[in-house]
């Protein structure tokens, strides 16, 4: 009886691109609640026109480069950066925001340099950074978290101002947008204002900064899931944390008037997120488990460094991109052990 | 050479990596092991181990007994072939071997009698503990004798150490950890007391200090059966370890690991610790030999899957065609989709069932889609380096598969390619479905065909090279005689009176001769003195009346 051969292992795999995909975004889920919740429909539009714009792109640019649409589309992988690209962008932003972020993430950054697995630079963070550097004023129009007594405004306005960028009769830009506590904190520290009194503002709230603690809470559970379900690793969070929590510690011990403190910084902007959503992408991040230590640690660093001495509030794209660019050294230079061998440079 | 001693954990290590995989041993050992039929037709190929094959010492139509040396082994590193039944040998040449390419090799095919008529095979020894240890390797090489754990290698030489090489330890794999393969558990429940006497008598021959069996902790009926065998005997100088249930425990690299602790070097081979490490049945089969007088000429072969109607463990004789075991477990069943020889994780793919089973085959595997689905394209490696915790070696598969993708072969024995066991735990793991194993087999081959590429041509090199200098050589020899010859032959100052004297001698010598010479020969030796007178009278004449 003849048989079709196939090369060992031979046993069935349980493990794939979509699932680890699908994974992601299941861990997306607590904290984009808490987005949700804190910052309105603008968020879901976010989403939804970057995860579009994305699949778009991709399916597009597939077809150009003669690759297979439906299975590559099917890994997730276009989504996820549609996804991770919108939970970044301010909810108030024009429609137009999402969809040149996503596509310059897909085109350029992804697909340009041959697509999944190719990239060089986390895509959704390139979006990102084009969009910081080319639009600033509209990548500053996040609105009021809710609870702020503060005016919100209702799906309808929300649309309107995203798609036709119309505000309401009554309502100024200024009057329904609100600066991020990073952005406040650094303002203010550059007006002499000392961080007990940045702190005081009820706009502050507990620890962070009024909702993002709580989305920052919500991402690290989803992260720490991940983490339990294997789907990332933990040297990229804990070392990026670490080095930013020791950071800011050593600045604020040393001067607790004009350095947030490391609890503000592990818990504002996008650090949870970036932990362990952005700078855990495999692809753009050091591949060595010795390495990632260093790569996280950079990110760690340089994300305090940007937001306290920098001219943007927020440092993670910035920090994420920088590192991507190291990862391929810091693999090269830390290999790991191999069995049989004394050290790792023996070989 | 001197090396540190060995010691053995109280706690057997976990293995670096590795995975655990479902055990799927039960199916085939719910029947007890029993011996298969003996085919009509034996095909039994002349390499069945590492090193060179066996050269024939039949012809077609001789007849031959069970047991009875049809190929003999020149070359160190090989080993002999013998009938695995009597009857007649009905031809040599080419047949389908087990291979994944379906490739022919050299066979003899024995037409059975059915009588199964032993043969004298001195092998047999009387008092194998006062024996010799090189009496002993002699006769293990003799009776055909390879590890039995999968690799083949010739036994008789794992047991030759070395003049000056003492054995710390003598480990007996008894892992089995590959899913499906229970031939050594079946032999370990059914014949413990062979495996044990193998173990002596290897013991013996390396004169090792220790003695371990590394078994994995799932499979406790087998670890009775041995302990109560080993209690039996009365013997307490071999001692039984449960090692941790995870693949590839079994590797002997890992197992010694797991027993000892010890790492063996990268490239080096246990006994640079002071180790030798051999298969269960390996032991067994030397129990046979050297005990009953019995060559190798039968192993367990476990044949199972979904694929087979009645999985078992068999004592299959060497040369058994597939089809005939899978006919002896009830035939195929529907949901038969492969059909592979060793494990899931390191056998290999059978694209036909008509190959015999040899001394290397310990499972037959005939598979259904649900146990080896069809392979999907492969995705682009993500880098996520789930390889990488699995990887029994501590290498980076996602780099080596990257350097093997672009072909830089340097790059990727820089990241030691050659450290890779092809466990196969990385693409296992692999998210995109990459074969990762096959990326690397293929760099292998590459390097391995670059290398003897690069031999040969510095080998022309350097006889290119040796042929210019060689000219050279001669060229320069033959100026410094020529001129040697020159200043022989030029005036040496300060001599001239010498010289002078020397060429007046010289011109005195040939005056002399030619002074010689212009006398003419003449044949006037035995005259009378009248005659004498006569001529001196004709001379005078002559003389002087040529003058007037």
């Amino acid at each position: 009886m003849e048989f079709p051969i196939q090369s060992s292992p031979c046993l069935p795999l349980n493990n794939s691109l979509s699932r680890l995909m699908v994974r992601v975004m299941l861990g997306l889920i607590p904290g984009t609640l808490a987005l949700l919740w804190f910052f309105g429909w603008g968020v879901l539009f976010n989403l939804l026109i970057a995860s579009a714009t994305a699949l778009l792109a991709e399916t597009t640019m597939l077809r150009l480069r003669s690759r297979p649409v439906m299975s590559t589309l099917s890994d997730g992988s276009a989504l996820l950066t549609g996804l991770l690209l919108g939970l970044s962008l301010p909810p108030l932003a024009p429609w137009w925001i999402p969809v040149v972020g996503a596509l310059f993430a897909i085109v350029v950054a992804k697909q340009l340099y041959g697509g999944l697995g190719y990239n060089p630079f986390n895509p959704a963070m390139v979006g990102f950074v084009v969009l910081i550097i080319s639009f600033p004023l509209q990548m500053t129009l996040w609105p009021p978290p809710q609870g702020l007594e503060a005016e919100t405004l209702g799906l309808i306005d929300t649309l309107r101002l995203v798609f036709t960028e119309a505000l309401p009769a009554d309502a100024t830009l200024d009057s329904v947008t609100m600066a991020t506590p990073l952005d406040v904190a650094k303002t203010r520290i550059g007006l002499n204002y000392t961080w007990g009194e940045i702190l005081a503002d009820p706009s502050f709230g507990g620890f962070a900064g009024h909702g993002w603690e709580w989305i920052n809470i919500g991402f690290l559970l989803g992260g720490l899931w991940l983490w339990q379900k294997r789907a990332i690793h933990w040297q990229i969070p804990v070392s990026m944390l670490g080095s930013l929590f020791i950071v800011s510690l050593f600045f604020y011990i040393a001067d607790a008037d004009s350095f947030g403190s490391p609890v503000f910084h592990l818990f504002s902007g996008a650090t949870m997120l970036g932990a362990f959503f952005i700078a855990t992408d495999p692809v753009s991040a050091a591949t060595t488990h010795r390495g990632r230590l260093y790569y996280g640690a950079g990110i760690g660093v340089l994300t305090y460094i940007i937001r306290t001495w920098g001219g943007y509030p927020e440092g993670i794209a910035f920090a994420v991109l920088l590192m991507n660019m190291a990862a391929p050294t810091i693999d090269y230079l830390t290999p790991s052990r191999v069995f049989g061998r004394k050290d790792p440079e023996e070989s | 050479m001197p090396h540190l001693m060995v010691t053995l954990l109280a706690q057997p290590k976990r293995i670096a990596g590795g995975l655990r995989l479902d055990a799927n041993k039960a199916q085939s050992l719910q029947q007890p092991l029993r011996t298969a039929n003996v085919p009509e037709q034996l095909y039994i190929p002349l390499s069945q181990h590492i090193g060179e094959a066996a050269e024939p010492l039949v012809k077609v139509g001789d007849e031959v007994l069970k047991g009875q040396l049809i190929a003999r082994s020149s070359a160190y590193i090989s080993a002999p072939v013998h009938a695995s039944s009597s009857g007649k040998i009905a031809a040599i040449g080419d047949y389908p071997v087990p291979h994944p390419s379906g490739m022919r090799a050299a066979c003899i095919v024995i037409a059975t009698d059915g009588k199964d008529q032993p043969a004298d095979t001195g092998l047999k020894m009387d008092a194998v503990f006062d024996a010799d240890a090189a009496d002993i390797r002699q006769r293990v090489r003799d009776a055909g004798i390879v590890g039995l754990g999968g690799a083949g290698f010739p036994t008789s030489v794992k047991l030759n150490p070395g003049p000056d090489r003492e054995i710390d330890l003598l480990v007996i794999n008894a892992a089995e950890c590959e899913p499906y393969i229970s031939c050594d558990e079946a032999l370990m429940c059914s014949r413990p007391w062979e495996i044990i006497d193998g173990v002596r008598i290897m013991r013996h021959a390396l004169n090792a200090r220790q003695v371990v069996i590394g078994i994995e902790d799932n499979m406790p009926r087998a670890l009775e059966c041995l302990q109560h065998c080993l209690d039996e005997m009365g013997e307490t100088d071999i001692q039984l370890t449960p090692v941790p249930t995870i693949y590839p425990a079994g590797g002997e690299k890992q197992l010694i690991y797991a027993l000892t602790g010890e790492e063996v070097p990268s490239q080096g081979l246990p006994i640079d610790l002071g180790i030798v490490c051999h298969n269960v049945g390996t032991a067994a089969a030397v129990a046979r030999a050297l005990l009953q007088g019995e060559p190798l000429i039968s192993r367990v072969v476990t044949v199972t899957g979904e694929g087979v109607r009645q999985p078992a463990n068999l004592e299959v004789r060497i040369g058994t065609p597939v089809a005939e075991l899978i006919k002896e477990c009830g035939g195929y069943t529907d949901e038969v989709a492969r059909l592979l020889m060793g494990g899931p994780m390191m056998g290999f793919s059978l694209p036909s069932d008509a190959v015999p089973s040899i001394k290397t085959s310990n499972c037959i595997l005939a598979a259904s889609y649900r146990e080896t689905p069809q392979v999907t394209a492969a995705s682009p490696c993500i880098r996520c380096s789930d390889c990488v915790d699995v990887c029994p070696a501590g290498l980076l598969p996602q780099q080596l598969y990257w350097y093997a993708h672009a072909r830089n072969f340097d790059r990727i024995q820089d990241h030691n390619l050659f450290d890779c066991i092809e466990c196969g735990c990385c693409a296992q793991v692999c998210p995109s479905h990459i074969p990762l194993v096959g990326y690397y087999r293929f760099a292998k081959t590459e390097i391995w065909a670059l290398e003897s590429e690069r031999q040969f041509s510095d080998m022309a090199r350097q006889r290119h090279e040796f042929r210019i200098e060689r000219l050279e050589r001669e060229k320069k020899a033959l100026e410094e005689r020529r001129a040697k010859a020159r200043k022989a032959l030029k005036p040496k100052v300060g001599d001239a009176d010498a010289k002078q004297a020397e060429i007046a001698a010289a011109l005195q010598r040939v005056k002399a001769k030619k002074a010689a010479q212009s006398v003419q020969p003449r044949n006037t030796g035995n005259l009378t003195e009248q005659q004498q007178a006569d001529i001196a009278e004709a001379d005078r004449r002559r003389s002087t009346g040529g003058q007037s």
